[in-house]
């Protein structure tokens, strides 16, 4: 049993602090301590990615990662990404109607906006490789595809 | 989701629009169903009083109000229902707000029974009746500005949420003729729009959900929260029909936040103030079941008793002409045994469900496909009348048919009465791995005959199989046919002037349920097929050998010639990619999918290119059928390339995405979709893409391997060359 320890951590430009178990995922410790419920929980492994967050900027899986790690550090979630859903890629997304049911879309959003941030004008290729590992069982993978390019035009354009 | 038989459902019954001034002003358009309504294809009766529930809402501000019936999983029709009121209300869709609607007798769907999203039948029930709804309001509105304004109603019209009276110039907002409106008598019949006119049907219209969902607004069951709510974990029996013996809470109940730890009727219960406080006690519990007789069960086993069953003739779903006879006097016969899995939801949100029973009633939060059945559930389970619970609707991340189960709510409602509190229960995605109602494996023995021309004289088809039905509603089961368990195979559409289809019951002790397509997500793989295998016997070309076979059958065959064109059916396509082509009607609609396919010397299957014709009569958001086609492609794909659920000592082997994967992006073909233009009633689309993938796929592996796959999930094995 791994007693409380005082932790800190930066959300979405707002410190918080702990008394919490250093191994509790940062996924739980976003959603149930903070009540930043975008960020979800769809197989707790890190094979799904719907978990998706930033941490210093690098997209992680919050499912796996424990709040330890995070200590110090400034976290991301889709609800911190951009003012107003103001982000390119959030404009992209709902221009190219990707969304329906929308379970995995923060996971995919954050995803791709990690993307972007590092590579502004991914081929396809590029695309697999940094969006495979994001899940999504009502198939909008060719809209996702389609936003990203389009996201990725609209930054270029800015 | 369930076939909808309508004309056994509303004979009879009469629907009144009401409409009532509304508490705090405006104007409220609802349905009355007059008397006690004992639905012939549900169980439950409703009750007699009289429930004006509302489906809109016009405020004194000129706020327009929807009341969505329907469960919004991801198909739209968050959307696409107020675009049929919107149409005929004559307001802008941009600007209306909706909300998901509680469970009431208004609500019930007319083409099931019971308030219920499935059968793909959401829009073309709503057809109808929200376009009557947003046209009353529309006509009581211009009513009152006629009042108002001493001229005759059909002087004035009326055009983005305000009435005109061109004449004069005098215009009236919505918002200031709610009140007056809701004071008028409500005309019987009302006028609705000509198609022709139509301003939002018909045209793609941007989501309504869009925005919430991208920015992590949209609130999903699993999202709930509530003051003074705990979370809770559910240990269920791992095998089959198993119970609990007894269980040792250890150190559990020392882990920080753990509360009660309880036996249920679904197994053992721990609650928590949250959810990872909650699953650490729950791997802390020992927990002892009694196994019970299906703790040997293989699938392994499954198979080698459907073989046995399949030996013996079952009850028959279809006979036209003497098939027997006119297989022996056949030039040539093909036979086949085809055989597909149990295959699991997998939702991208696992099942949950949160209550809140009081000794008065109970509040239900929940994302769910059948507001009707969990109101029913909720008020056994917690011992209240059915008309003192509530249940919120939430968005929900997936569907397919899972969520229209009752067994979360039933687990919620349980253990919220037992403690007091308002309790969530979430499931963990090995437990909803574990814990589904599959989609049936089956097992089909074939045999057909051709005459010298390679055309079909006879075809049989012995379906063996469980039956979703003698669970959920074994009424609907007729001289021992379940009509889930044969669609798709008893409507063959294929001109052969012999045909026999007969299906056995066997029940494996594997719970099964809807999933997305149902009967035609297996047996449309088998009959396109074979009917492929059959065409290949004959040196026909695959496309033109259906064709010829659905001569009389324009909807089909119009659909498999506008995706063979659209795919360049017959041209030239680069070394080692084949094509492969399937044709199916499911849900009122009419599908065609065409494959392009190439295999890799280890056997692995790339699809490239998929182009799909639909043809779903009249649409009213194009985009959201183009979606939902890609959609249940992709949901099909999974089914025909990935993982199965096996099983072995009465369990499960599956538990999560690493041995049941899903489709990923870089696995995905580029996709096609052409909507046929049709006049014609509306058909279904949420389910319309799935069953004719899988065939497709295999027709194009065949086509470019010379090997025929007869099981699915396709495997390495299966088509590994040297």
């Amino acid at each position: 049993m791994t007693l409380p320890v005082a932790i800190s951590l930066t959300v979405n430009g707002q410190l918080h602090r702990f008394e919490i178990a250093p191994d509790t995922p940062l996924l739980w410790v976003l959603r149930d301590e903070l009540g930043l419920t975008g960020t979800k929980y769809g197989c707790g492994i890190a094979v799904c990615g719907a978990c998706t967050v930033h941490l210093d900027g690098e997209p992680i899986r919050s499912c796996v990662t424990p709040v330890s790690a995070a200590a110090g550090k400034k976290v991301t979630t889709i609800e911190g990404l951009a003012a107003n859903a103001g982000h390119p890629v959030q404009k992209a997304w709902v221009a190219e109607e990707v969304p329906q049911c929308g379970y995995c879309q923060s996971g995919q959003i954050m995803a791709a906006a990690a993307l972007l941030a590092k590579n502004p004008n991914p081929s396809d290729d590029d695309i697999d490789a940094a969006m495979s590992g994001n899940l999504c069982r009502c198939g909008t993978y060719n809209r996702v595809r389609s936003a990203i390019h389009h996201a990725a035009k609209m930054k270029g354009g800015a | 989701m369930m076939n909808a038989k309508p004309e056994t459902i509303d004979q009879g019954r009469r629907t009144f629009i009401k409409a009532t001034a509304a508490v705090g002003g405006g104007l409220l358009i609802g349905f009355y169903l007059p008397g006690a309504s004992r639905l012939a294809e549900a169980d439950e009766v409703l009750p007699a009083a009289f429930q004006p529930n509302a489906w809109i809402h016009i405020d004194k501000d000129g706020r327009v109000t929807i009341v969505v019936d329907k469960s919004e999983m991801g198909q739209g029709v968050m959307t696409a229902l107020p675009m049929l009121v919107a149409e005929e209300l004559e307001v802008d869709l941009a600007g209306v707000h909706t909300e998901f609607a509680p469970a009431g007798a208004a609500y019930v769907n007319p083409l099931i029974g019971t308030q219920l999203t499935g059968g793909s039948a959401s829009v073309r029930s709503s057809w109808d009746r929200l376009r009557k709804a947003g046209a009353t309001a529309r006509e009581m509105l211009v009513a009152a500005a006629a009042k108002t304004w001493g001229v005759k109603e059909a002087d004035c019209r009326a055009e983005h949420g305000t009435v005109i009276h061109p004449a004069t110039g005098r215009k009236l907002a919505y918002g200031a003729l709610a009140d007056k409106a809701a004071a008028l008598p409500v005309p019987q019949e009302v006028l609705l729009k000509d198609p022709k006119d139509f301003e939002i049907i018909g045209k793609p219209a941007p989501r309504l959900d869009s925005p919430l969902k991208v920015d992590g607004r949209a609130g999903f069951g699993l999202d709930m929260k509530l003051p003074g709510m705990l979370t809770a974990v559910v240990l269920r029996c791992p095998v089959f029909g198993g119970k609990l013996a007894s269980f040792d809470t250890g150190l559990a109940m020392a882990v920080p936040g753990v509360r009660q730890i309880l036996p249920i009727d679904a197994g053992v219960a721990v609650v928590a103030t949250n959810f990872w406080a909650a699953r650490k006690a729950a791997a802390a519990l020992t927990v002892r079941w009694d196994e019970g007789p299906l703790a040997t069960l293989s699938s392994g086993e499954i198979s080698k008793t459907y073989a046995r069953l399949a030996q013996s003739p079952g009850a028959v779903a279809k006979n036209r002409g003497d098939a027997a006879n006119a297989l022996k006097g056949a030039a040539r016969r093909i036979e086949a045994v085809y055989e597909v899995p149990y295959l699991a939801h997998a939702t991208m949100e696992p099942m949950n469900c949160t209550a809140h029973v009081r000794p008065d009633g109970c509040d239900v939060w929940v994302p769910t496909q059948a507001q009707g059945p969990a109101q029913q559930t909720a008020a056994r389970v917690a011992g209240v009348p059915p008309d003192t619970v509530r249940i919120h609707t939430t968005f929900l991340g997936g569907g397919f048919g899972r969520r229209a189960e009752q067994d979360f709510v039933a687990e919620a409602v349980q253990i919220s009465k037992a403690t007091g509190s308002p309790v969530k229960v979430v499931w963990t995605r090995e437990d909803d791995t574990r814990h589904d109602f599959y989609r049936p494996a089956t097992y089909h023995v074939l045999h057909a005959g051709l005459g010298k021309d390679g055309m079909p004289l006879a075809w049989t088809h012995r379906i063996v199989g469980p039956s979703i039905l003698s669970r959920v509603s074994p009424n609907r089961i007729k001289d021992d046919i379940d009509f889930t368990s044969v669609e798709g195979a008893a409507n063959l559409p294929y001109g052969v002037p012999n045909l026999h289809v007969d299906y056995i019951m066997h029940e494996s002790g594997v719970p099964v349920g809807f999933w997305r397509s149902v009967g035609s997500s297996q047996n449309t793989f088998v009959t396109e097929s074979f009917v492929d295998e059959l065409a290949h016997a004959g040196k026909h070309d695959p496309f033109k050998f259906r064709r010829r076979l659905l001569a009389d059958s324009p909807r089909h065959k119009g659909v498999l010639e506008l995706a063979a064109a659209k795919a360049g059916w017959g041209s030239p396509l680069p070394k080692g990619i084949a094509r492969g082509i399937a044709v199916a009607e499911a849900f009122g609609s009419y599908v065609a999918e065409v494959a392009e396919v190439s295999v890799t010397p280890d056997g692995q299957v790339k699809v490239h290119r998929v182009v799909c014709a639909a043809d779903c009569g009249m649409v009213v958001n194009p985009d959201t059928v183009k979606a939902q086609m890609e959609s249940g492609i992709v949901y099909g794909l999974t089914a025909a390339l990935k993982g199965a659920i096996t099983i072995k000592n009465g369990r499960v082997e599956q538990g999560n995405f690493t041995d049941y994967p899903l489709l990923r992006m870089d696995e995905m073909p580029r996709v096609e979709v052409y909507i046929m233009p049709s006049h014609e009633a509306l058909g279904g689309v949420g389910e319309l893409g799935v069953p004719t993938i899988a065939p497709a796929v295999v027709n194009a592996v065949f086509a470019a391997t010379g090997k025929r796959v007869r099981r699915l999930p396709i495997r390495l094995a299966d088509l590994r060359r040297a």
